[in-house]
């Protein structure tokens, strides 16, 4: 075997740490900044989902599974996995965890949805980031702990900084996509009366591709679920650790009812936010 | 904004295009350059892979002037229709409107004269699902910041014009093709606009509810006096409507001119193919065929003298008109006799004695003639809106003006 020549090691693993040391020396005041705002938004959530005792929350999920999925049949079923939930013994866990989702697809949504916006209405922008998010799309979703660990050390912010930015593309692209297939009429029909810029775009283009847009908000939430649970290898509490406590204890049984819970959440969560892409007839 | 002035131009045409060119691509001035200007679509397309979609139109329109815009697939007609309000901008020439060059006006000038001088109708309607029958009519005026109320008044009483009254809660999807451009006229009748442009506003439409849509946009633009720019496929739907039909091929304006010049003249083989299965009967008028009396009695000439002029033609019955020519109706000559035989011989052929008869008028096509002449034993008489006597129609003028033309394509 012939040796590749060790001359052409382009030096992309030393540009990168680089960056990365000159950025911490640097800048850390800004992510110290946003780190703040993170945790300050998270821990909103977690103190409110862990306020509401479990029978109340447990009928509210009935309740969102009746109105919104329409079935009486879907709302029993989310009362049945969330009382399982609590009888593992893993209803705090589980809000804790809900919470780092939400508050995670809050900053993603903040984020994704201006950023869709701005691809849609400019081709050069699309054209920058649609590489860009295939590379995001194909990495593995564990490389972005390292930066996170890295910028904010252990703990909730680098998991949900990790969860943001690997959950973010699926509502750029459906954003994106949503607006650009608006009926081309529609648009024209609403500048045709001299509507600005951004009447247009209140008025035609985000109304009528809001069911794109919530399928891209249902699969960024899918996604910040799933790494929101590989997240608390580093410091994220939540059923991902109690998975991963289960994995080097080799407690199979534990591990089983953690996994579980998280398909549980994952299903009521899924079923919930498909919901709102689907058109409602009036 | 109000104080713009509606000087139309010298010429006095609302809408003049002056030298309009669109091409579509990248760097789309280059084809403007001495060495592209002249080549056919397809050349510039190969070479610079730019689009031809306008080449250098020149047309102008009147003010409450219903202009048609004709043409195949591709040959430019949304292109330029987009180019009035600039929803597509000109690579190069200009556009007057009311008197202002809209081409150099900036984003903001734009917004607002769009708001204020134009309507739009599209194909597929163009309507907001998300937004009530009555939300959508309104829309222009939301557009201009008008409170809630007003633009529901509004948007009320022309949903009503349009025969959509009740209607006002459904959303756009309930609704029937028909009903839907319905609501699309609507909205763009609520904003009061001069000018209405409409891109094949009836092409999606069933033949029943078109022909029913079109009569009722021809009766609408009676009332309104809109100036209209209209964009079909449908060469019978452009001799119905039109005042004036431009013709585009490829990018370019082949020929302009009256539905009856159209026809009757087109200027090549692909106006002529275009205007080929046209029934002349559709777009001949009573005013282009008709021919002065044979014989004309003046009232004032009294009777003997009527009479001598029936016989010396070998007539029994003629029109009779005042001194302004003004049409009375038709004396016999059994009725000028009898009036010869009475004592006190009158110097003027009184009314009584005169057949009141039908008349028509100088744009009545002659498809709309037949039922009446079926009718009349005489020619008919043609007369002004003052009831002045333009000329006669007769059955076999008729006939004659509609046959030569089927051969027009034939040399
Ligand atoms: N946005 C665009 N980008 C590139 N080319 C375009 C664009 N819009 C129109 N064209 C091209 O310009 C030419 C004229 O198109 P236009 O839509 O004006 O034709 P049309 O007469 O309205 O045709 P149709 O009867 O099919 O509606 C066509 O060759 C079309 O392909
Ligand atoms: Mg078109």
């Amino acid at each position: 075997m012939i040796d590749f020549p060790n001359f052409f090691n382009l030096p992309v693993a030393e540009g990168v740490d680089a960056a990365m040391s000159w950025m911490l020396r640097n800048m850390s005041g800004v992510f110290d900044a946003i780190g703040f705002v993170i945790l300050l938004v998270v821990m909103a959530f977690e103190k409110i989902f862990l306020f509401i005792p479990w029978f109340i929350m447990i009928p509210l999920a009935g309740l969102a599974g009746w109105k919104l999925v329409g079935k009486w049949k879907t709302a029993i079923s989310f009362m049945v996995m969330l009382l399982l939930v609590g009888t593992f013994g893993y209803w705090e866990l589980a809000m804790i965890t809900i919470s780092l989702v939400i508050a995670s697809v809050f900053f993603s949504l903040l984020m994704g949805i201006p950023l869709g916006i701005a691809m849609a209405r400019n081709d050069r922008v699309e054209n920058i980031l649609k590489p860009i998010l295939d590379a995001m799309q194909t990495m593995p979703s564990f490389v972005y702990l390292i930066p996170a660990l890295m910028l904010f050390g252990m703990g909730k912010v680098p998991a949900m900084i990790a969860t943001i930015i690997y959950a973010v593309p699926p509502v750029i692209r459906l954003t994106n996509v949503g607006i650009r297939t608006v009926d081309p009429e529609a648009v024209e029909a609403s500048m045709a009366f001299g509507a600005t810029p951004k009447q247009v775009l209140f008025d035609v283009q985000l109304p009528l591709a809001k069911p794109s847009i919530m399928v891209g908000i249902n699969q960024t939430t899918m996604m910040a679920l799933a790494m929101v649970v590989i997240g608390s290898m580093i410091g994220a509490k939540g059923l991902g650790m109690e998975v991963l406590l289960a994995i080097n204890r080799i407690e199979v049984g534990r591990g089983f009812e953690a996994g579980l819970s998280i398909v549980f959440l994952a299903i009521i969560v899924d079923r919930i936010t498909y919901s709102f892409s689907q058109k409602k007839e009036k | 904004m109000s104080d713009i002035s509606n000087n139309n131009g010298p010429s006095g045409a609302q809408i003049i295009i002056k030298d309009l060119w669109k091409v579509f691509g990248r760097d789309p001035k280059r084809v403007l350059r001495k060495e592209l200007r002249e080549k056919s679509k397809d050349e510039i397309q190969k070479k610079t892979g730019c689009i031809l979609a306008m080449r250098n139109i020149n047309l102008e329109i009147q003010k409450g002037q219903f202009y048609i815009l004709m043409g195949l697939s591709g040959s430019g007609k949304s292109t330029l229709i987009r180019n009035l309000i600039r929803l597509v901008n000109p690579t190069s020439g200009n556009i007057t409107i009311n008197g202002e060059n809209i081409t150099k006006m900036n984003h903001d000038q734009l917004l607002q004269f769009r708001r204020k001088t134009f309507g739009m109708v599209f194909q597929h309607y163009g309507l907001l699902p998300h937004l009530t029958v009555l939300d959508n009519a309104a829309y222009g005026l939301k557009v201009r910041g008008l409170p809630k109320g007003e633009r529901y008044a509004k948007a009320m009483e022309t949903l009503e014009t349009v025969g959509l009254k009740g209607w006002e809660d459904y959303y756009p999807v309930s609704l029937s093709g028909g009903m839907q451009q319905r609501v699309g006229l609507a909205r763009a009748l609520t904003n009061e606009p001069e000018i209405l442009l409409m891109d094949e506003p009836f092409s999606g439409l069933d033949p029943l509810i078109r022909r029913q849509m079109q009569d009722e946009l021809v009766e609408l633009q009676d009332k309104l006096q809109k100036t209209i720019v209209f964009v079909t496929h449908d060469l019978h739907e452009a001799l119905k409507l039109g005042d004036r039909i431009a013709i585009m091929r490829n990018g370019e304006l082949v020929q302009e001119g009256t539905p009856e010049e159209i026809v009757t003249k087109p200027a090549d083989a692909y106006v002529e193919e275009f205007v080929r299965d046209a029934s002349p009967a559709k777009v001949l008028t009573a005013g282009s065929i008709m021919e002065p009396p044979k014989v004309l009695l003046y009232a004032w000439e009294g009777p003997k003298t009527a009479l001598t002029l029936l016989r010396s033609n070998k007539r029994n019955a003629a029109f009779v008109v005042d001194k302004n020519h003004i049409l009375l109706g038709v004396a016999y000559d059994k009725a000028l006799e009898k009036l010869l035989e009475e004592q006190k011989k009158p110097d003027k052929i009184p009314q009584a004695i005169l057949k009141k008869i039908t008349t028509t008028t100088e744009d009545t096509i002659l498809e709309d003639l037949f039922p009446i002449i079926k009718a009349a034993p005489y020619p008919l008489p043609v007369v002004d809106e003052k009831g002045k006597l333009m000329g006669v129609v007769t059955t076999d003028q008729i006939f004659e003006s509609i046959s030569p033309l089927e051969g027009v394509n034939h040399d």
